[in-house]
């Protein structure tokens, strides 16, 4: 167990894309992290930076103490969980969990008892004899994370693991991944584009944007006061509602209403959460809609509305009855307030 | 998984798609594998004059001819040397490729050129540069204190058919072997690299064991290539010699037959060869049939 420690690290691939660039994190040692952020903004760069997999460029990574930019996966002292399991298809599920370990020359005795362990933890031992072809999509993903876990290595790698998986299984599978992180209190990085899937597992999110670190915070932090609108946008579902606004003498301006915010003059991105909106009460400041549709979730139903020409989302309990036209309103304090460049204000 | 059925709403119309092709197989090869057949069992006299119906006759006088057994031995030296030697190279420039398989555009085109080249004049090619009197290599031999003449020399003979052989079917190989290790998922490799395996241990662990498929395809391919194609190297470089070193069941079929004009014996010796290939057919089948080795 270490903690990992990255500093200004940059990729840049041969033929010149700059996958990374800048990136500056303090893993501690037992945190679970997760990048997140858009297909293509470097995720697996950095993770594959990490690994050894693909060299690093520029600045430094290190695990524990050790500097690690020029060993070789190997000797990194990691383990890594890939997006399609990574199994050796010609190996037994057995033969897949010993292969690191024979490759480092432990006993056989102390090989057949973590494997064992592993195969008890993860309810793998059933299939220690079968190919990994003969295996369900969960199954193999067990496998996976066995792999990984016989090696009792400083540091687990995922890299988008449960994408593989149906949905229900991808929320079962999450809740393990979590549950067997926390009791084995391995430092952990782990690839999602999914932000549920990060909100859920995280102990801090890393999210990234074009290469580089937008923002890092628990999951909490990150969604209570996202640092621009990318963030804001992009952690939540549904999105955070952006509606166009305009400061003048302490008062702001959005959607035909006026609030009171404490920011300088000028045009503005007002942020407002969908749970976050509700319907107005008499003398309010009120923000008239059009309902468009409504999506009924069960326990909540969420009102499309079209506020002068801009989408707004609102969630309401699900018994609530929506007229056509309607005036919504939503409490200053939650207000998010973004200036043109789409960096946080208020 | 599902075919594809075309309907033909006449029922003349698809044997008649089929004809051309049914044709070709009849008259090239039903035809004179039956004759061959019916040869094997007779024996004509030196003038052609007199044909006499004769059993197996002609297979129990060629199972107890020296020369035959010979043939077979150079047959089988030759040929698992040929594969081998073409096989193994194949695969080290297959792997050569694939770790930059992004230059691989023209150096995968350079590799395929020997295949696009006659056999004959591959075999010319190499008579050319291994002739002990005009050829460069034996000169470039001799300077290193090797002294090169496949005329006389039985294993230097020998040698060269193998090469000129092999040479011939590496770039044949090195496709299907690109092939094999492109699909080969990369992620196995990093997984086996963070599983603390070096670049050879990964290669005789991970990747050789999910090539078998390639390998076991390549091999029956390659052996029954030296087995037939090869007449037009031997022929135009050592033609059999020296002292039938290089004689194999093929080029024996040709002589006896062309040459000796002992019809019956070379019929023979064509019906075993026939029967070697359609063993190693049905071996190849039955293996692609249950496919996996993994
Ligand atoms: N081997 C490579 N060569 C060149 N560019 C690459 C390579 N791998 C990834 N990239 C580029 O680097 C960027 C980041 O890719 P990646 O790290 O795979 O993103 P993510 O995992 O977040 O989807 C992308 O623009 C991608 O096209
Ligand atoms: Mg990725």
């Amino acid at each position: 167990m270490a903690a990992i420690t990255i500093e200004n690290l940059g990729k840049t691939y041969t033929g010149g894309v700059s996958a990374v660039r800048g990136i500056d994190i303090d893993i501690r040692d037992g945190e679970f992290v997760v990048l997140v952020g858009p297909s293509g903004c470097g995720k697996s760069t950095l993770l594959r930076m990490i690994a050894g997999l693909e060299e690093i460029t520029e600045g430094e990574v290190r695990i524990g103490e050790r500097v690690v930019n020029r060993l070789e996966p190997a000797e990194r002292d990691i383990a890594m969980v890939f997006q399609n399991y990574a199994l050796y298809p010609h190996m037994s599920v057995r033969q897949n969990l010993s292969y690191g370990l024979k490759n480092r020359g432990t006993p056989k005795a102390e090989i057949a008892r973590r494997v064992d362990e592993a195969a008890r933890i993860l309810e793998i031992g059933a299939y220690l004899d079968r190919k990994p072809r003969a295996l369900s999509g969960g199954q193999r993903q067990r496998v996976a994370m066995g792999r990984a876990i016989v090696r009792e290595p400083a540091a687990f790698l995922f890299d988008e693991p449960l994408s593989n998986l149906d949905a229900k299984l991808r929320v079962s599978m999450r809740g393990e991944i979590r549950a067997l992180q926390k009791r084995l209190g391995t430092t952990s990085v782990y690839v999602t584009h999914d932000q549920l899937e990060a909100m859920t597992l995280a102990d801090r999110l890393v999210v990234l944007r074009d290469g580089e670190v937008e923002q890092i915070g628990a999951p909490l932090e990150v969604y209570r006061r996202p640092v621009s609108t990318f963030v804001a946008e992009f952690i939540g579902s549904p999105a955070m509602n952006m509606l166009d606004g305009e400061v003048a003498g302490g008062t702001l301006r959005v959607g035909g209403a006026s609030l009171p915010v404490g920011v300088a003059p000028g045009k503005v991105k007002v942020g407002m959460r969908a749970e976050d909106m509700r319907l107005a009460g008499l003398g309010e400041t009120a923000i008239p809609a059009r309902l468009a549709y409504v999506e009924e979730l069960g326990a909540q139903r969420l009102g499309h509305f079209e506020v002068e020409g801009q989408r707004l989302i609102a969630a309401f309990p699900a018994e609530q009855a929506l007229s056509d036209e309607i005036a919504l309103t939503v409490d200053p304090s939650a207000l998010h307030v973004f200036g043109a460049d789409g960096r946080r204000i208020d | 998984m599902q075919t594809k059925r075309t309907i033909f709403r006449s029922r003349g119309l698809p044997y008649l798609l089929l004809a051309p092709q049914l044709a070709i197989t009849i008259i090239f090869f039903l035809w004179p594998a039956g004759q061959a057949v019916w040869q094997s069992f007779l024996r004509e006299d030196a003038f052609g004059l007199k044909t006499s119906f004769v059993g197996l006759a002609n297979y129990t006088r060629l199972f107890h001819s020296p020369d035959y057994l010979n043939a077979m031995q150079v047959t089988l030296v030759f040929a698992v040397s040929t594969a081998a030697l073409a096989m193994i190279l194949s695969l080290l420039l297959a792997v050569a490729v694939d770790r930059l398989i992004r230059a691989s555009r023209w150096y995968t085109t350079l590799l395929v050129w020997p295949y696009a080249v006659a056999p004959a004049v591959a075999g010319i090619l190499w008579w050319f540069i291994f002739n002990p009197t005009i050829g460069i290599m034996p000169y470039v031999l001799a300077s290193v204190g090797i002294s090169w003449n496949h005329l006389l020399d039985k294993g230097d003979a020998m040698l060269l058919v193998i090469v000129a052989a092999a040479w011939k079917q590496v770039s044949y190989n090195f496709l299907f072997f690109v092939a094999g290790l492109q699909s080969i998922p990369a992620s196995l490799r990093e997984a086996a690299a963070i599983d603390g395996a070096g670049p050879v241990k990964r290669f005789f662990t991970i990747t050789l064991p999910l090539l078998s498929p390639t390998t076991f395809f390549l091999l029956v391919v390659n052996v029954v290539y030296t087995l037939f194609d090869t007449f037009p190297v031997i022929d135009a470089t050592t033609e059999g010699g020296p002292a039938q070193a290089t004689n194999t069941l093929v080029y024996k079929v040709y002589m006896d037959g062309f040459v000796g004009l002992d019809l019956g014996s070379s019929a023979a010796q064509s019906v075993v060869l026939m029967a070697i290939v359609i063993s190693l057919t049905v071996v190849q089948f039955r293996f692609v049939e249950r496919r996996v080795t993994y």
